[in-house]
């Protein structure tokens, strides 16, 4: 059941039945309770061990103990470098502290718990071994190219933004660097994390991994610039060129122009005519534009038009400048591309949200997103924390997650969801590699042994 | 490598032959003189600080390949090119124990050996780096056949979208995991395909830097272990001092000797300190003449200071005497500071006449409250500094510059650029010594002026 809050446009509130209202308040009443009945604690275990459960030989039992996690408490307490030897530890610990966030960061060389009784004067010994390579996408970096909201607004206006880049930096995962093992989360609020936990990917080197971060990146905007992005050159990459006809032009044709209006009025398509560097075109536009200033068309309408004339007035002087050729890629790039927060991905030793918990701000659960259907996505449909306590409270339901992860309940298909898609492959995978490396580590002392 | 004392080196025939691009992957065995140990060391460790200059300039690569083959050829050219070689070899193995103790050292060492091969390598033609490559033994293959044919249209879209419009494409292709080329695939100067580069020939550089520092990085640890737990022990006597000495040394000229440019005279030194003097040297002046007093750091500092630039003992005592005599009396001046500006000029004591300090002597001291030494880019805070600088004439501009290296910790840099926005003009060499920075100014100014005293 959803309640809509007040739109812009005045319509009346929703109810949809006569019961009392529960706040949408984030608390932590509700917390514990979510805590104590909902979270799913032997998923993440299962996930995060990467299939070292001890039942193989091969298994490294310590493995899940060395990873960092951190607790942020009411009050913004912080508490770093917290590590558990199993899941039961983990349960035990969160509900104890019933933490507002929960962060996962590396998997270190020893128990973060321990790290000082290894510290040594000269050689550090408590380094990164393992960590996913991870991407952080919020929506306040386009604040400067969406019109509806700014700051931590969210709608469904500039969500798509989102699901753009989702499919942008998905696709490339896959087909540039072969990635299989990836789990889109919503961060809770106006954003998305991306968690790719091939082993190849956990191994990374902080410069492998600001060398993906950098393939990645093209806005390069900060308030000094008028033209943000740059694709100098003559042609585009083909991860750009793939990009741009598989996603991003369809959508800044369509979509973009329906939600955000980008030529509607003079103050926004002044930012697009400051990216042209012709300024005979930009003088041209302009005239044309202010005399078409009363028009009676629809703000989308005006907008395709302008589009259609942009890309026309420099469609013919193509040949003038290098830098009018990419001209029109480079406005639809500004408008959509990915813009991804690069120092979220650059060290091994960055933390970040674990998936399923709850945001402080909204209430709503950090749930996975599926790539391969994130159109669907609604973020102001994601169950909060209240909901889920009414579900509970209008009882029926079994509490028991560990059961048929049934698609009935408001949790339970995300949980369903984050199992079948991304966990039991994953497992399956790492149970493999655990397995082969453990026939050679053995076939290697055998040959050891002989004359 | 043994380091023997005896005048002849016998080399012997272990020595791989290499091209003339050593990849330093294993110790050689050869006899090294006690004293080639110390100065090829010394010679590479020019270079190395020249990389080091070049990079924190943000020079770019052409720049930075030119600036190595200079450095090269001046300090670590032999008559001929298997000399050449040896000393590349044992420099390079012996900084290694020099920059293997700390992770700070190694952390340094690493990015300028790394630099200093990359720019060698790319100096190199292209049949010579191809068989660099095969030296380390790599196993990529080149792309053939009907995978190729597959690619090459991306690979030809790849290529213009860095503005190679030649017509004839690239055509040798390696196929290797794109962890290997991390730059490349940072700025977009691959195709990538299932976790795989397509590297081009013209490319080769960036997969065999990241070897190499892969290599290094590995080996510098192994060199650590056996630098604590063996070798620093056994050659406590003989090399330890040496490796100890090598990583602090300062690699220009003392100062000792004052030359004709700087005799300064008493009644000048007031105009002097505002024209030419470095800001750590000013501050200390200002301070002395504000106070009539400086602590023990700011006397040996500035009084070094002034020594080096000319000003002779019996001036000395007269220009200290007349500070201190306004705040301690003049016969405390004799009885406890006279000495030691005597002593400072060897003219008592054992006699040692003290060099005056270097800038990375100034800049590791501790000041402490109420001392007015050490090195103001590092010592001050940031408000503080500004203000001295905009006493120092620098533009907002100018000073942000500054400040931006004082940011990033390059300390002399920023005194580099002070100096070159104060005197209008480049100082290519850097700031390594506060009496260059005064014997450079004073050149500056007396080219400008030649009769009048500046």
């Amino acid at each position: 059941m959803t309640r809509e809050e007040t739109e812009t446009s005045g319509e009346d509130m929703m109810i949809d039945d006569p019961k009392p209202k529960i706040e949408n308040d984030f608390n932590v009443h509700y917390l514990r309770i979510y805590y104590g009945n909902l979270f799913p604690y032997t998923d993440i275990h299962k996930w995060l061990s990467y299939g070292h459960d001890g039942k193989h030989p091969g298994c490294d039992e310590y493995y899940f103990g060395r990873r960092e996690f951190s607790f942020t408490l009411e009050n913004d307490v912080y508490l770093r470098y917290k590590s558990f030897k199993n899941a039961s530890l983990m349960e035990a610990a969160i509900k104890s502290n019933f933490p507002y966030k929960i962060d996962i960061g590396a998997v270190y060389s020893v128990d973060p718990d321990k790290r000082h009784a290894y510290a040594q004067s000269g050689t550090n010994l408590f380094t990164p071994v393992e960590r996913e390579l991870v991407f952080d996408i919020d929506i306040t970096d386009y604040d400067d190219v969406r019109y509806c909201c700014s700051g931590a607004d969210v709608c469904s206006k500039c969500w798509p933004l989102m699901t753009v880049a989702i499919k942008v930096i998905d696709t490339s995962l896959r087909e540039d660097f072969g990635f299989k093992h990836i789990l889109w989360v919503f961060s809770g609020r106006r954003g998305v994390h991306c968690w790719v936990c091939d082993a190849k990917a956990r191994r990374l080197t902080n410069e492998q991994r600001s060398a993906v971060a950098e393939y990645f990146r093209v806005y390069k905007g900060n308030e000094n610039n008028a033209k943000k992005v740059d694709l100098m050159g003559h042609s585009l990459h083909p991860f750009l060129a793939r990009s741009y006809v598989d996603f991003i032009k369809s959508f800044f044709e369509g979509e973009l122009q329906a939600t955000q209006s980008i030529f509607s009025s003079k103050e926004k398509y002044e930012k697009i005519l400051g990216m042209i560097t012709d300024e005979d075109i930009q003088a041209d536009l302009r005239g044309k534009w202010e005399n078409s200033a009363r028009s009676s068309l629809s703000e989308e309408a005006t907008s395709l038009l302008r589009w259609e004339q942009l890309k026309k007035a420099l469609q013919s002087k193509r040949n003038k400048a290098l830098s009018l050729r990419t001209c029109v890629e480079e406005i639809v790039f500004t408008f959509t591309y990915p813009r991804i927060d690069l120092e979220v991905s650059k060290q091994m030793n960055h933390l970040l949200k674990a998936p399923f918990c709850v945001h402080p701000k909204t209430g709503r659960v950090c749930v996975p997103i599926d790539p391969n259907n994130c159109d669907e996505f609604d973020p102001l449909a994601v169950p909060t924390l209240s909901q889920l306590i009414e579900e509970i409270n209008s009882g029926g339901l079994r509490m028991d997650v560990d059961d048929d992860d049934s698609d009935s309940s408001l949790l339970g298909k995300s949980i369903k969801f984050f199992r079948s898609s991304f966990l039991e492959p994953l497992l399956k995978s790492c149970k493999e590699e655990i397995e082969s490396s453990y026939k050679t580590k053995i076939a290697k002392t055998k040959d050891s042994f002989s004359w | 490598m043994e380091v023997i004392r005896s005048q002849k080196r016998t080399v012997s025939n272990d020595v791989v032959s290499t091209p003339t691009l050593p990849l330093y992957l294993i110790a050689p065995h050869m006899e090294v003189r006690l004293e080639e140990f110390e100065l090829f060391a010394i010679d590479r460790l020019r270079v190395l600080k020249g990389v080091s200059d070049g990079l924190a300039r943000a020079r770019n690569p052409n720049e930075m390949d030119d600036l190595v083959e200079t450095l090269w050829k001046e300090h670590m050219r032999l008559s001929n090119v298997s000399e050449m070689i040896n000393k590349d070899i044992i420099s390079h193995f012996v900084l290694r124990l020099v920059y293997c103790r700390s992770d700070e050292l190694k952390k340094w060492f690493l990015s300028m050996e790394t630099a200093l091969f990359r720019h060698r390598f790319r100096l190199k033609k292209i049949e010579e780096q191809r068989a660099i490559v095969g030296e380390f033994g790599l196993p990529y293959k080149a792309v053939i056949g009907a995978e190729l044919e597959s690619l090459k249209e991306r690979l030809g879209l790849v290529a213009r979208s860095h503005g190679q419009i030649s017509s004839d494409v690239e055509n040798i292709y390696y196929k290797v995991p794109f962890e290997e080329v991390p730059d490349l695939v940072a700025s977009r100067r691959v195709l990538l395909q299932k976790g795989f580069a397509f590297v081009a020939g013209t490319q080769l550089v960036s997969l065999v830097v990241t070897q190499f520092r892969s290599h290094l990085s590995k080996a510098l640890i192994l060199t650590n272990r056996k630098w604590t737990t063996t070798i620093r022990e056994r050659e406590k006597d003989r090399l330890t001092p040496i490796v100890e000495a090598l990583s602090t040394s300062y690699l220009g000229p003392d100062y000792s000797q004052s030359n004709e440019y700087a005799d300064i005279s008493l009644k000048d030194i007031d105009q002097v300190s505002k024209s030419s003097f470095p800001l750590c040297m000013r501050h200390l002046f200002e301070k002395l003449r504000e106070d009539h007093h400086l602590k023990h750091g700011g006397r040996m500092q500035l009084g070094l200071f002034l020594k080096g630039v000319g000003l002779k003992l019996d001036d000395a005592l007269a220009f200290w005497r007349e500070e201190f005599t306004k705040k301690v009396g003049s016969e405390r001046f004799d009885k406890e500071y006279a000495y030691a500006i005597r002593h400072n000029y060897g003219k008592e004591g054992k006699r040692t006449d003290y060099t005056p300090y270097a800038c990375s002597k100034i800049i590791t001291s501790a000041p402490g409250a109420g001392d007015h030494h050490g090195c103001p880019y590092r010592h001050f805070s940031e408000d503080n500094l500004k203000a001295a600088l905009s006493r120092m004439g620098l533009s907002s501009r100018g000073m942000e510059d500054v400040m931006d290296k004082v940011r990033n910790r390059h300390y002399q840099l920023a005194c580099t650029l002070t100096f070159e926005a104060v005197y209008g003009t480049s100082c290519d060499t850097g700031i390594n010594h506060p009496n260059q920075y005064f014997e450079e100014s004073q050149k500056i100014l007396k080219s400008k002026t030649p009769a009048a005293p500046v």
